[in-house]
Formats: structure tokens, sequence, C-alpha cells
């Protein structure tokens, strides 16, 4: 198979993951305001619940939705245990996603122990499948038809149910959603224990991709918020125009500056930054 | 009294390597009084322009592996000193017209972003940076032909650039500059409204701030002669930056209280656990829920209010003096 059609595909898978990754991010980031500091580490965690439930017999696809919402659960009570404290002094509530992201690892380090940890591709979705006369690894064919499903999944909801309308407008203007009797304080919830469940996900059918070892969470988080800094916050499309760009430059900058792929990654950041600093669909000033 | 207590404070420093007489807590006091250079220069932009920077590990990084890089390429201390200060402030000013794009939280992602790249480089640039492993020196330069090699030597250069930092942040607070950089953080739309460049003012002190990190951080590598990428991490902003908002933004005494207070528990941790990162997120989170203006303003607050309420209470109990209106 030609290398540029490998390397295409791969760009893809790691958009449609990226995309599972950064969608959350992008909704807290609008609805709640803050940069959530911990979404790396929630990706991380995630992963590796997955791992000890496939370690302890589950089938993978069960293993990875319920490690979602082992996550989701976790993200819920964060939310409610300790950024609900500090409502409304938004940088406290970073300083906290930060503090606790380093818990999280620490903790992660501590049970699950330093060594990287294989996930095996789940045994329905190994080989390649032939398509228009091209072999393709079915696995990630799967990965990129889920991160489809989701996202068209999150845009019904968002645009069609009265949940998501609610949402909207609570990104648009808390107060006037608040004022015309929604429970923003309730979204916010809602909204960061899903976004917390589509990164612990995105760890699990990640993981045999990525595999998972310490420092994940570190290696992730930046790519959610070159995404998020490009694509806009609160902003569906922009999700998925961010990841798309970040998942091509990244496989590709490997593949042709091994050495500096890492900084090409934030070269259309920057651009943007300085051209739009909104984000490219992003509506107000972040 | 204030003058006293800060004779008595600068004495008891300059001989620390005295009364301590022990190598290994001589190292611990150098150590502080480089994190404390590293977080007063910090504090210039968070506490005095409200701009809370996640990326200044960065800066601290860059400075000193241009350092290593200059002092392996043989180059004498001069040239060590001024190229890596010159690097500094340059990758400062380009931190800072991007972050500047944004305020607020925009400009904690985009310096969290800005630190990535740069712990990226480090990381990945083998061919300069040795990757994962760090670069080495063989010996600490000797400025001046005034060898650094022992512990209190070493403690005592430090110590001067300790003060030096110090005396110009004092002088920073008082000028004018340093009034209209905490007017840009109060009141940015009237200070453009005055005719004040906000935006350069803040400009400004950024590249302040990336100097005095710069100088911390060829520091550093004059103390461990080594240094990796775990120096640029994201975790390393955070320490300093918990040793900014620990001690208390925005005060002098502030950041060197936080740097003496993290460096210590580091070293008290880690003797016992091994679970460093762990305690600094359990105090991050820890300081922010319950003493959101920091340890220095928090004991002041207390001891005012404990020394008023005492005085009260005195007043009360003989009842002879009428009551006098004095706020905290």
């Amino acid at each position: 198979m030609n290398l540029w059609l490998v390397l295409a595909i791969n760009s893809i898978t790691l958009a449609g993951l990226l995309f599972l990754l950064s969608a959350g991010f992008s909704l807290i980031f609008g609805l709640m305001r803050i940069p959530n500091l911990t979404h790396g580490s929630l990706l991380m965690l995630g992963a590796y619940f997955g791992v000890s439930l496939i370690g302890w017999g589950v089938g993978f696809w069960a293993a990875a939705v319920c490690a979602a919402l082992g996550v989701a659960l976790f993200g819920g009570f964060v939310e409610r245990a300790l950024l609900r404290r500090l409502a409304g002094a938004e940088l406290a509530q970073v300083l906290v996603t930060l503090g606790l992201s380093f818990m999280i690892a620490d903790v992660c380090l501590m049970l699950w122990g330093g060594d990287p940890v294989a996930v095996d591709t789940p045994a329905a979705a190994r080989g390649s499948t032939l398509l228009f006369g091209t072999a393709f690894p079915t696995y990630r064919l799967v990965i990129i038809a889920i991160a489809v499903v989701i996202a068209a999944a999150l845009w019904a909801m968002l645009d069609r149910t009265r949940l998501g309308a609610m949402i909207r407008a609570g990104v648009d203007d808390p107060a006037m959603a608040r004022a015309v009797g929604i429970r923003v304080s309730h979204l916010f919830t809602i909204v960061f224990a899903l976004g917390a469940g589509l990164a612990g996900f995105a760890g699990v059918i990640g993981g045999p991709i990525l595999s998972v070892y310490p420092g994940l969470d570190q290696d992730m988080l930046p790519l959610a918020l070159v995404v998020v800094i490009l694509g806009g916050s609160g902003s569906l499309v922009g999700s998925l125009v961010g990841s798309f760009v970040v998942g091509f430059l990244y496989n590709f900058g490997q593949a042709v500056f091994p050495e500096l792929a890492y900084v090409i990654l934030f070269l259309p950041m920057l651009i943007v930054l300085v051209v739009r600093p909104r984000g490219l669909f992003g509506r107000a000033a972040p | 009294m204030r003058r006293t207590a800060l004779a008595i404070a600068l004495v008891l420093l300059a001989a620390l390597p005295f009364w301590v007489g022990n190598a290994y807590y001589t190292n611990i006091a150098a150590q502080i009084l480089i994190y404390a250079i590293f977080a007063l220069g910090l504090n210039v932009v968070v506490g005095y322009a409200g701009l809370v920077s996640l990326g200044h590990a960065a800066l601290f990084g860059v400075a000193a592996y241009a350092g290593a890089v200059l002092v392996n390429a043989g180059q004498g201390h001069l040239v060590v000193v001024l190229g890596s200060c010159g690097v500094t402030i340059s990758v400062a000013a380009i931190f800072a017209v991007l972050a500047l794009r944004g305020t607020g939280l925009g400009f904690v992602m985009i310096t969290v972003a800005l630190g990535q790249i740069v712990w990226g480089v480090a990381y990945r640039w083998i061919s300069v940076t040795n990757g994962d492993n760090g670069v080495s020196i063989t010996a600490r330069p000797s400025p001046f032909g005034l060898s650094l090699a022992t512990a209190p030597a070493f403690y005592w250069a430090v110590f001067v650039v300790f003060l030096a930092a110090v005396g110009s942040m004092a002088v920073f607070v008082g000028s004018p500059f340093g009034a209209s950089l905490r007017g840009t953080r109060d009141q940015p739309r009237r200070m453009t409204a005055l005719g004040y460049n906000v935006w350069l003012i803040r400009f400004l002190a950024f590249l302040l701030s990336g100097f005095w990190s710069g100088v911390a951080g060829l520091l550093y590598l004059y103390y461990n002669q080594f240094i990796s990428p775990q120096a640029v991490a994201l975790t390393a902003s955070a320490e300093v930056l918990l040793m900014v908002i620990s001690g208390g933004t925005a005060t002098l005494l502030g950041p060197i209280a936080g740097a003496a207070l993290v460096v210590i528990i580091k070293n008290v941790a880690s003797a016992y656990i091994e679970r460093w990162n762990f305690v600094l997120g359990a105090i991050f989170v820890a300081i922010v829920i319950f003493m959101p203006e920091g340890l220095v303003p928090g004991t002041v607050r207390l001891w005012r209010w404990t020394a008023a309420e005492l005085r009260s209470r005195g007043a009360a109990r003989t009842a002879e003096a009428a009551p006098r209106e004095r706020t905290p």
C-alpha cells in the first residue's frame, strides 16, 4: 500500500480520536469558560480503566463503554465537589483542574506502574478490509466510523433536542439562560460528565493505536488545546476541522520532519492566533 | 522597626553558610534563592499585570539550554551569560506577542501551548538538546576567576543575584511603570482612555519577567550542571506558579516565601515518599480552595484580625478607652 495513503488513513484515525477528546473539551470551554486541564488525564484514566477491565475478562467494547461511564461519573463528581465550590472564579477552577491532573497522573503511575501497556485490537476488527480495491486496516476504519457516528449524535443532540437547545443557550448567554429558567449549573455537571465520558471512551478505543503509558495525558492535552484554539471554543464544527488539521499535521510532520513534528503541529495555531484569535469557528473572543 | 527586621534578615541570609555549616542545607538554601528569583520574575506577570502564565518554565529552560550549549561550545562566562539572556529575551518577546493576543483564560491557554512547544523541542530535537537524556556541563564556570565549586561560594553568588533581583523588583514596583502596569491590570479600558499603551506596558512587563526567569534558569544550570526536558514541562510551570500563588501574588515577600515553602516541602516530601506530583497537586487544590489570597496575605490578615480582636477585648474589659475607629 502506498505510504501516503497509509499516512492519510492514520491521520484520519487520529483526527477521529482527537475529535472525541476535543468535542467535550470545547463544549466545557464554551459553557463553563474554563480550559479543563484534566482532559488529558481523563483520557488516560479511561484508558487505564479499560486496560483493567479487559484484564478481568470483560470484552473490549463493553470495557470501553464501562470505562466511559466510570470516567463520566468521576467527571460529574469533580464538577459537583470541587469546581462548583469555585463557581464564578474561573482562574481558580483552572488551577484546580491543573492540580487534579497531577494527582490523577501520579495515582495512575502508582496503580498501574510505569511500563507502557499494549492493548490488543478486538478480535473482530483485526486484519484488513478491501475498500475501492485497496486494503485498509479494519480497526482504523472502525474508529473512523465510530467518530462519525458520535459526531452525528452530538450534532443531533445539540441541534435537535431540548437539552441541546439549553446548552446552546448557556454557551451564548449564561445570564439570560438563567433568567429564563434554565438551570445552568445542572448543565455544567451534564456537560462536564459528557466531556469526561467521551475522553475516557477515546482513551480505551485509542488504546490499540496509542498504547497506554504514563505521560499519555501530557501528550494529548496540548493536542486538545491546539484543536480548540484552532477551531474556536464551543463549536462542534470547529473541533471537527481542528481535529483534522492536527491529525494530518501530526502524522505527515512525523514522516517528513521527525525531529520537529511536534513544533509543526503548533504552527497553524500560531497563525490562527495572529490572524483570528477567536479561532476559525469561534464567535466571541476567548 | 521594618528596617531593623530587614537588616537582621539580610545579615542572617548572608551568613547562612556559617550558621548552617552543612553543604546539604546550604545547597537547599541556594535552590530556594534560585526559585525565589524565578517566582519574583513570574510574579511581575501574574501579580502586577494580572496575566496568569503557565508557560514560564519554557523561558527558564531556554536560558538553561542556551547556557549549556554555549558552555559546551567552550565559550567564556561573559558570552554564556549574555548569549543566554539574549536568547531568553528573544523567546520571551515571541511568547509575549502571541500570548497577548488573548487576556484572561485565552492568555493561560496560549502560554500552556507555547510552553508545550518548547518542551517538545527540548524533548525531540535530539541533535541539540540530547532529548530525554538532557545536556550536562562538566564544571561550573568561574566568573571573574572566582571558583563556584563549593556550596558556600555558589550560595553567595546566588545571593548576590537574588539581592539584585529583589532590589530591581522594589524599584520596579515603586516606579511609574509599576503603577501603570497595575493600572492595566485593574482598569485596562480606563488606562487606554487615559492614553496609555496597554499592550506595550504588558509586553515590557513580560520581557522583564522573562529576563528574571532566564537568570534563574541559568543559575539552575550552574547549580545542577545539567538540564533536561523535565525542567521545561508543564509541571515545572505549575510549580513556580504555585510558589507565586501560595506566597501571595503582587507582593514582594510572597513569591520568596512561596519558593521557600515549595522547595522545602519538595525536599522533605521526597525524603519520605516518591509521590511529589501528588503532593504538589493536592497543595495546589487546597490552597486555591481554602486560602486563595496566598499564605503571606492570608497570614497577615489573620494576624491583624487576631491583634484587633485582642485589642478590642482588652478595651472592652477595662472599659476605659473610647472606641477607636481603626480599619484593619
